[in-house]
């Protein structure tokens, strides 16, 4: 009986499991796979991949045109995390410490830019930086920009930009993490002589690491993997390997260089996932993260 | 509190100004040039952009059904074993939350084209499933978390069998998560560029690749500001109503 039950129980695991599995075995871990086999391809004269091996891929990516590519990337996916942790952070706090009915009008205010469609929010930067836009106006207005100023197609249009599309990211998780922590902590720790400062810093943070952290993967990840928003607001000065993969994809049509590229991101979005995860199930019974229901 | 105000000042401030373009008479804004519902008259008279409304219908519609159910099922199994297949489950149903879309995109493209499928709507279905799962998945199993196992083996005590069970009592209390996942699925879809401009073939243009290439090449950036305002409302619409339905069903 005991036996004929625990069969049933893992053919009904079976049975549940089976249809989600396979099909992301099939449509995303084989064209992962897909990627880096074709990477190891070489071109073919007509736009295709050709057969047999070779290694010539990964000896143009030394190209020296990719180390400025890949800096920038990198740089402007740092400062875009850090720069919206440093807005997720007073946000968090105050929606968790305000009334319950502010703060249910507060995250509808914070969520809508979320659900809001994203080339419409990119689009709407592109009109106020415009040479003929409200922005740029409004500062050659007040004497602060020149005339001839170009406010599109730089590094500072991406880097603000991308910080617009990923600040609601980086504020939910926060404030999930806030509205669980226990703030008479902080009141103890004040009693205690702690400095609000102080209190903030070595109680408040550490007590929403684990919302950071997952703050931290959603931003950074998909920043360096943007390709939209350097698209549009960057243009050549402002390209990320987001860019340069879908070049290489549609312009070029080299299938086994943008493969390469495509591997080398896809390995430098594993290595941080990697450690946050490994970060949050070592943090997991640590007190103050979890609370008991 | 400062910085929360600011904050969302810096939300809102591109995106009224975007409304309030969509009725300025001026080509560029920048100018008040006078209130016109000319850009809107151009929207409804542009028929590329009602096909690809259908095209992105379709596969919205088509693939959040279809990942709910995959979603769904994956949210059970997760929650109700703990198996070394299940953590080899989440792992497989957590990565492609965290992947950037040029990446899924990029990879769904050369998979398809190695596995001699034609670029169109059915590649932009399956990528738009593919991503979908994952999102579905999560909203249920975080229902799931707060639901009550005693229910099901009362009802199996009461001799429900097996089908009534699901049926009549599992559904009808996941129905709420499965309902929010889906309304994220289908956002989502509707929402998708990158991936979906990876996978798409001639005749396939979704609304989000039409705004694309509008922005690109057209001049007339106008209509997309009206276009914009349109899709606007109706997320706003679609946000309200779900924050009530959710907070009825709380109290």
């Amino acid at each position: 009986m005991n036996h004929l039950a625990a069969k049933r129980k893992s053919l009904t695991e079976w049975l549940v499991t089976t249809p989600s599995f396979v099909w992301l075995i099939i449509f995303f871990v084989l064209p992962t796979i897909t990627i880096f086999a074709i990477a190891f391809r070489p071109t073919n004269i007509d736009g295709g991949i050709g057969g047999g091996w070779t290694l010539d891929t990964w000896r143009s990516l030394a190209n020296p045109n990719y180390p400025v590519i890949v800096w920038r990337t990198l740089r402007l996916s740092v400062a875009t995390t850090f720069i919206c942790l440093a807005f997720a952070v007073p946000c968090g706090y105050f929606m968790a410490r305000v009334r319950d009915s502010w703060r249910q009008t507060l995250l509808l205010l914070v969520v809508v830019p979320f659900w809001t469609n994203f080339l419409v929010r990119v689009f709407a930067w592109r009109e106020l930086l415009h040479p003929e836009g409200w922005l740029k106006q409004g500062l050659v207005f007040l004497g602060l920009a020149s005339p001839d100023a170009q406010l599109l197609y730089n590094e500072y249009a991406v880097l603000l930009v991308l910080i617009y599309t990923h600040l609601p990211f980086a504020i939910l998780p926060v404030y999930a993490a806030a509205e669980k922590f226990d703030f008479r902590l902080m009141e103890a720790a004040r009693d205690l002589g702690a400095g609000a400062l102080r209190a903030f810093w070595n109680v408040f943070i550490p007590g929403i690491s684990r919302g950071l952290l997952t703050a931290f993967l959603v931003v950074f990840i998909p920043a360096l993997g943007s390709y939209v928003i350097p698209d549009i607001m960057g243009g050549p000065s402002g390209e990320m390997i987001g860019n340069k993969i879908a070049q290489r994809t549609f312009s070029d049509r080299n299938w086994p260089h943008a493969s390469g590229l495509s591997a080398l991101l896809t390995l430098a979005v594993l290595g941080p996932m990697v450690v946050v995860l490994m970060l949050q199930g070592r943090k997991q019974p640590s007190p103050g993260g979890e609370k008991k229901t | 509190m400062f910085t929360t105000v600011l904050v969302l000042l810096f939300f809102y401030i591109p995106i009224l100004l975007l409304v309030l373009n969509s009725f300025n008479a001026a080509r560029f804004g920048g100018q008040w040039e006078g209130f016109t519902l000319d850009w809107y008259v151009r929207l409804f008279n542009d028929g590329p952009i009602w096909t690809a409304l259908r095209n992105t219908l379709i596969i919205a519609v088509s693939s959040t059904l279809v990942s709910m159910v995959l979603g769904t099922l994956a949210a059970f199994a997760l929650h109700r074993y703990n198996t070394r297949l299940q953590r080899i489950h989440y792992t497989l149903i957590y990565t492609p939350l965290v992947v950037p879309d040029i990446l899924m995109g990029m990879s769904l493209l050369l998979f398809f084209v190695a596995a001699g499928l034609q670029l169109g709507l059915t590649t932009i279905f399956l990528a738009h499933v593919s991503f979908c799962i994952s999102y579905v998945a999560m909203v249920v199993l975080a229902r799931l978390q707060d639901f009550d196992f005693s229910v099901i083996e009362a009802s199996q005590d009461l001799g429900a069998g097996w089908w009534d069970t699901t049926w009549r009592v599992l559904l009808p209390m996941l129905a709420p998560g499965i309902a929010a996942g889906g309304l994220l699925a289908f956002t989502l879809s509707i929402d998708d560029f990158v991936i979906t401009f990876f996978v798409s073939g001639p005749g396939s243009t979704t609304l989000p690749i039409r705004i694309y290439s509008m922005m690109k090449h057209s001049r007339n950036m106008p209509i997309i500001n009206a276009l914009s305002t349109l899709l606007l409302v109706v997320t706003f619409i679609a946000v309200w109503s779900s924050q009530r339905l959710t907070r009825e069903k709380r109290t």
